[in-house]
């Protein structure tokens, strides 16, 4: 039973491994699990998800697996006794309370109803707990399962209980299918990084130390060296125009993952294509940006230029003055893509747009043109081909 | 099988988070431990310590440290230094080995609890330079050639807040819990443990005001349970009655004392905009 289900999380895109497929099971031979089925679920979820983002995906496999066979666990049976109700509403409700279930139809019918509406919310978690909420104290928190009735007396997590965990699914936002994450973004821009001592001489050179003592007999000689920093100056323009909406959060990555790696990173934004101004601000769009030339001469050719944008326009905006869709410019895309590469001999653009769209679309093509080839798509090989590019 | 976990009168643990310790507790693997910030990481470690009577060993990681810092660390320059002043001291290299937490750990008389905080913040290779030392639980030390083990194999506790991805090796070999942020019981039950005997309406109203402060679409940095318990404690501290949390004074547009919880000047505008357009419609 327990290796279909490993197999299920895996089609469903958990990546679990078997060391941590045998952990769970040795988990459940030291006792853990308890024959508790919330408890079974924890440990899973504990042994085999290492990533918040992947929780909703283990909750619906979770559930898909164990429905059909609830019942071949007995504490997950959805049914309970008759009479165990019976004796907590006793412990718990007032005559007035027990009145109210009377008039609604008794349990029988609460039950159904309440069965019924939790079939209804499986998709909604918010409502749901919202709405088992206001049920307050009525039997709805009771109908979570604790069929042994340890917690009867116990307030406070009952009404959490009163749908399944995993079928909630409180997690389903944080889901993602991305597979190009900023560690491997991360590690790809490592190779880009050159070092170099420079500043201060502050750490301790261990074996300069030990060669300079030698040779003056034995007194201590200190040697220090600057600390190795990487040098590396990268110079990152970002589209932000509106076609670039799509890319929006795999492009926060990469820029994340440059910000962390290079300590000389100087980033501005641009719309479709850079022109005689950027921004430094995408949410100061209003203002008046930086002259471009401004920003040739202030950053030294030693800089690596990166743009990332989709290219994705109109073909006009390129090559025609006046072209650009949000101001009058008096020199064309072109001619100012052109002086940026100039200025910058090492550089390299990078589109988030798959690599088989690029040759349907016009404004990709001239783009491309215009770079010499030195394009790449946002993926970890056209990653590692721009970093090659750029070192 | 020793005692289980199950929080602590300091700590409330949901049932999740207690099986997840208790999983890593019986099978001695480490626990990987995320979470949005002021739910309780770091605390957790303490907490287990203390509710299994264990010894507690911390190891606070920064960007600058080396997996080799949590093991050990050659002073050399201390010896150079002692070899010019003739201390017999230096014919043993024993004598400037410095112990990191990890070996203080794995030397500990009883099983301990160490704690590896914020795994995240040390450089993209950390994780990877330990991954022997947790799972075998022993380490070799070049400099006098030996191998330590751990005498009794230690509760890991580490937490991350997710600056950086962790490597899948490493992950493999942890359990993993993330810490989600509490419901409005859980977050009763919390503020119950840090001040009993406090003013039912008074935590009500906080309670709600709190969950309404995180609601507010924009915020850049949403307040948390940390800072929630910093909150009340500022007004058990001013005796603020539970009327003026309720807003009904019109002048005061934002909670009182809500310098706790806000940290950031653009979140009290926004908030500050956000209330008076509520009132506006109000009217």
């Amino acid at each position: 039973m327990l290796v279909k289900f490993f197999f299920r999380l895996r089609e469903a895109g958990v990546p679990a491994t078997i060391p941590e497929f045998l952990a769970l099971l040795e988990a459940l031979r030291a006792g853990l699990a308890d024959a508790s089925a919330e408890r079974f679920y924890c440990l899973a979820r504990a042994c085999l998800v290492k990533d918040e983002r992947h929780y909703d995906r283990f909750d619906r496999a979770f559930a898909a697996h164990f429905r059909g066979i609830e019942g071949a666990l007995e504490t997950l049976a959805r049914e309970l006794p008759a009479d165990w109700l019976d004796r907590l509403a006793e412990a718990r409700l007032s005559d007035e309370e027990k009145a109210r279930v009377r008039a609604l139809g008794g349990w029988e019918a609460l039950m159904r109803a309440l069965r019924e509406r939790l079939e209804e919310q499986k998709s909604r978690h918010q409502g749901g707990s919202r709405w088992i909420g206001t049920a307050g104290t009525s039997p709805f928190g009771a109908y979570g399962y604790n069929p042994e009735g340890v917690r009867i007396g116990q307030d406070g997590s009952r009404q959490r209980r009163a749908t399944k965990v995993w079928d909630r699914r409180e997690f389903a936002n944080l889901d993602d299918d991305v597979e190009l994450g900023t560690r491997n973004m991360k590690l790809a821009l490592r190779r880009l990084r050159r070092f170099a001592r420079s500043g201060a001489a502050d750490e301790l050179a261990l074996t300069e130390t030990i060669d300079a003592t030698a040779r003056s007999g034995g007194w201590l000689d200190v040697k220090m060296v600057p600390q190795r920093r990487n040098v590396v100056k990268v110079l990152l323009l970002l589209d932000v125009g509106g076609s670039m909406d799509d890319h929006v959060r795999i492009s926060t990555e990469l820029f994340s993952a440059a910000r962390a790696e290079f300590k000389h990173l100087e980033q501005f934004y641009f719309h479709n294509c850079p022109y005689e101004r950027l921004w430094r601000d995408n949410r100061r769009r209003s203002e008046r940006g930086v002259d471009t030339f401004e920003l040739l001469r202030t950053y030294a050719r030693d800089y690596r230029l990166v743009i990332v944008g989709d290219a994705t326009m109109s073909p006009y905006e390129i090559t025609e003055i006046g072209g650009s869709v949000e101001h009058w410019n008096a020199e064309s895309g072109a001619i100012w893509l052109r002086r940026l590469l100039q200025a910058y001999p090492r550089h390299a653009w990078i589109n988030p747009q798959p690599e088989a769209l690029w040759d349907g679309t016009r404004s990709i093509a001239i783009t491309r043109e215009l770079l010499e080839g030195r394009m790449f798509p946002l993926t970890l090989a056209g990653l590692d081909a721009a970093i090659a590019e750029l070192g | 099988m020793s005692r289980s976990f199950e929080g602590t009168e300091r700590y409330v643990a949901t049932p999740e988070l207690a099986t997840a310790v208790n999983a890593a507790v019986v099978l001695g693997r480490p626990l990987l431990i995320k979470g949005e910030p002021g739910t309780g990481k770091t605390l957790l470690a303490a907490e287990i310590a203390r509710s299994l009577d264990k010894p507690l060993f911390e190891w606070h990681v920064k960007s600058t440290t080396k997996a080799q810092q949590g093991l050990y660390e050659y002073d050399a320059v201390s010896r150079l230094r002692d070899s010019q002043l003739g201390d017999a001291r230096v014919k043993d290299i024993r004598n400037y080995i410095v112990k990191g937490n990890v070996w203080e750990a794995f030397e500990s008389d009883r099983q301990p609890v160490l704690l590896i905080d914020e795994i995240d913040k040390a450089d993209i290779e950390f994780p990877n330079d330990l991954l022997r030392e947790l799972d075998r639980m022993e380490f070799y030390v070049y400099e006098t050639r030996e191998t330590i083990r751990a005498r009794h194999r230690p509760i890991i506790v580490i937490t991350s807040n997710n600056e950086k991805e962790l490597p899948d090796a490493f992950l493999r070999r942890c359990f993993f819990h993330y810490i989600r942020f509490p419901d409005e019981d859980t977050m009763t039950r919390i503020v119950d443990v840090h001040f009993p005997g406090l003013k039912r309406d008074l935590v009500a109203e906080a309670l709600r005001t709190f969950f309404r402060l995180r609601e507010a679409p924009g915020l850049k940095k949403k307040p948390t349970t940390s800072e929630l318990l910093d909150w009340i404690k500022l007004l058990v501290a001013e005796d603020v009655a539970p009327e003026a949390l309720r807003g009904d004074d019109a002048r005061a547009l934002l909670p009182p004392l809500y310098g706790a919880l806000l940290k950031n000047e653009q979140d009290v505008h926004l908030l500050e905009q956000l209330v008076f357009l509520n009132r506006r419609n109000a009217r």
